[in-house]
């Protein structure tokens, strides 16, 4: 009797301290982070359907999304890539200097994106470094889609590794060695053993990657030059028709934008819920 | 052995050497060969003007201040989501990740529409004479955005690992609620707490996107370091530009310093206090 009366008395506050946690806890999320989105949507499609599916339409909005889809395209492999080469060395050979190349890989998450992008103009620009012999070349890098590129690669080189480093490590590389000892060729062994161990992590970095580089702004930003039709990306595109007043524009194409990164929310909910312990030990920080 | 058994260590390290070199170091020794050019006069004079200052003190201010708001609502989020079972919890755990996802550019129009004095939260806030949008407080709303995820994502893992037997010891030898809480629980979050912290501070300091919407960009009061760069560059001064970016990366690389040797400091406490 004595014991249940006291289990009661303990439990009602800590139920009452639960739902307050609970309802404090939901009430910042959906006025932090819910409300930012629904906004896009709605600002999107103020003025109905006919003038947003216009504002999508316009020559610039399709340029603009063709240039986000070709600047990722180049450059989420290229990081990947350099993460599996990356994550390969660290993982599974000693050597001096380790960790200055794991701290090195980490750098652009530390780095301002608008510092990224002036690291480029200083190197190609027409003050800079290589700028002289690229103008006599006829080279365009800045103000043009390969500094666009290069800015892209730049912010978004640690993803791939960074997921793949401590998954690697902890996988250890007593499979690897079997295969090789069994007489598997080094790209035998890659495709057979490597790959499939770390597929689902990998596909997780270049999820992330991928979300980055379509949506970078600061970097591209200070190389990009705002050319019209030429050279502004979709984030781009939504700060100049904002700038301009073109809300509805700004938001239509704010809304793609919006929508690719629910689209990534969900395969990343998918991926940590159906593959949760392949992708495993995965390190948080600077998604 | 090993290096006998496993192929590809040359190519690998060597392609990730080249790469790395290439993409990173190159540019940024051109950033600090650029912003030598000005000179220690130059630099001392750059960053004493009292626009650079005033930029400076916001960016690393606004951040600093958005990362303890994060690190406070960044545990209690984290917690609610581990620790209780509620309806829809999986859908707001995989929304804590939107501001890692949503393009800085959209959450900057949207942060800035929702606050500006006609927008859904604006026209609360405006009566109590509380404004948001363009200014320096607009700044700390975006901080808060973009630096939100890091402290819950680092956290998650530790408190879904706590051993329940310690806070069951520790209310078993008559300990209060909030006394398990401060005296166990939160020594053992410490370094994690302060990883994400470091991270969500790291991320503001630099921002830009998300940011300069909101901010209204007004000289001495709301003007971000980064947006003072992009000025300099559109005014064609490269060694002014630069070496704001070489004083932008010796600030977070000092408060990253500082944070792991307080994050040094906190393990101590971990281990005396267990």
């Amino acid at each position: 009797m004595s014991a249940v009366m006291r289990s009661r008395t303990v439990a009602w506050p800590r139920r009452l301290v639960h739902v307050v946690l609970i309802a404090l806890a939901l009430v910042f999320l959906v006025l932090f982070l819910l409300l930012p989105l629904a906004t896009v949507f709605v600002e999107a499609f103020r003025q109905g359907v006919a003038p947003y599916l216009e504002a999508i339409k316009q020559p610039e909005a399709l340029s603009a999304i063709k240039l986000t889809l070709l600047v990722a395209v180049i450059a989420v492999p290229l990081n990947l890539v350099f993460g599996v080469a990356a994550a390969w060395a660290i993982t599974r050979f000693e050597f001096p200097g380790k960790a200055l190349l794991g701290a090195f890989i980490d750098l652009p998450f530390s780095v301002s994106p608008v510092v990224s992008g002036l690291v480029y103009v200083l190197l190609f620009g027409a003050q800079g470094w290589f700028g002289p012999w690229l103008d006599d070349h006829g080279i365009k890098i800045i103000f043009a889609v390969p500094g666009l590129v290069l800015a892209t690669i730049f912010v978004t080189l640690p993803f791939v590794a960074r997921e793949l480093i401590p998954l690697m490590q902890a996988q250890g590389s007593e499979e690897e060695e079997a295969a090789r000892v069994l007489g598997a060729s080094g790209w035998q062994m890659f495709f057979r053993v490597t790959l499939p161990n770390i597929r689902w992590a990998l596909l997780y970095g270049v999820l992330l990657c991928n979300a980055r580089a379509m949506g970078e702004f600061g970097a591209v930003s200070v190389v990009s030059g705002h050319i019209r039709g030429l050279t502004t990306t979709m984030p781009l595109e939504v700060e100049m028709r904002y700038n301009e007043y073109e809300y509805v524009g700004a938001f239509a194409i704010a809304s793609l934008l919006a929508l690719l990164a629910l689209l990534t929310l969900a395969l990343k909910s998918l991926l940590e819920w159906r593959y949760g312990d392949e992708i495993a030990a995965h390190a948080p920080g600077g998604h | 052995m090993r290096r006998r058994v496993l192929p590809g260590f040359g190519i690998s390290l060597g392609y990730a050497l080249a790469y790395l070199g290439l993409i990173v170091l190159l540019p940024l020794a051109a950033l600090a060969w650029k912003a030598s050019g000005i000179g220690v006069e130059g630099l001392l004079r750059l960053l004493s003007s009292p626009r650079t200052l005033a930029a400076l003190r916001l960016s690393v201010v606004g951040a600093v201040v958005a990362a303890l708001v994060n690190a406070v609502i960044g545990l209690l989020v984290g917690w609610v989501l581990v620790r209780y079972r509620f309806p829809g919890r999986r859908l707001f755990d995989a929304l804590v990740d939107l501001p890692f996802a949503l393009p800085t550019a959209v959450a900057g129009i949207a942060l800035t529409t929702l606050y500006a004095p006609n927008g859904w939260l604006g026209q609360w806030l405006e009566p109590l004479g509380i404004k948001v949008a363009y200014t320096p407080l607009g700044v700390f709303v975006a901080m808060v955005f973009v630096g939100f995820p890091f402290v819950v994502r680092t956290l998650q893992p530790v408190l879904a690992s706590l051993e329940r037997d310690v806070e069951e010891a520790a209310e078993s030898l008559g300990a209060q609620r909030w006394q398990t809480f401060f005296r166990v629980i939160l020594p053992m979050l410490a370094p994690a707490l302060l990883t994400g912290f470091a991270l969500a501070l790291a991320r503001a300091v630099g921002e830009y996107g998300s940011v300069i919407f909101i901010a209204g960009n007004i000289p001495m009061r709301s003007e971000i370091a980064p947006l003072l760069i992009v000025q300099k560059l559109e005014q064609f001064d490269y060694a002014g530009a630069a070496a704001l970016g070489v004083a932008m990366l010796a600030i977070s690389f000092a408060l990253l310093v500082l944070v792991s040797l307080l994050q040094r400091w906190s393990h101590r406490w971990q281990e005396r206090s267990l």
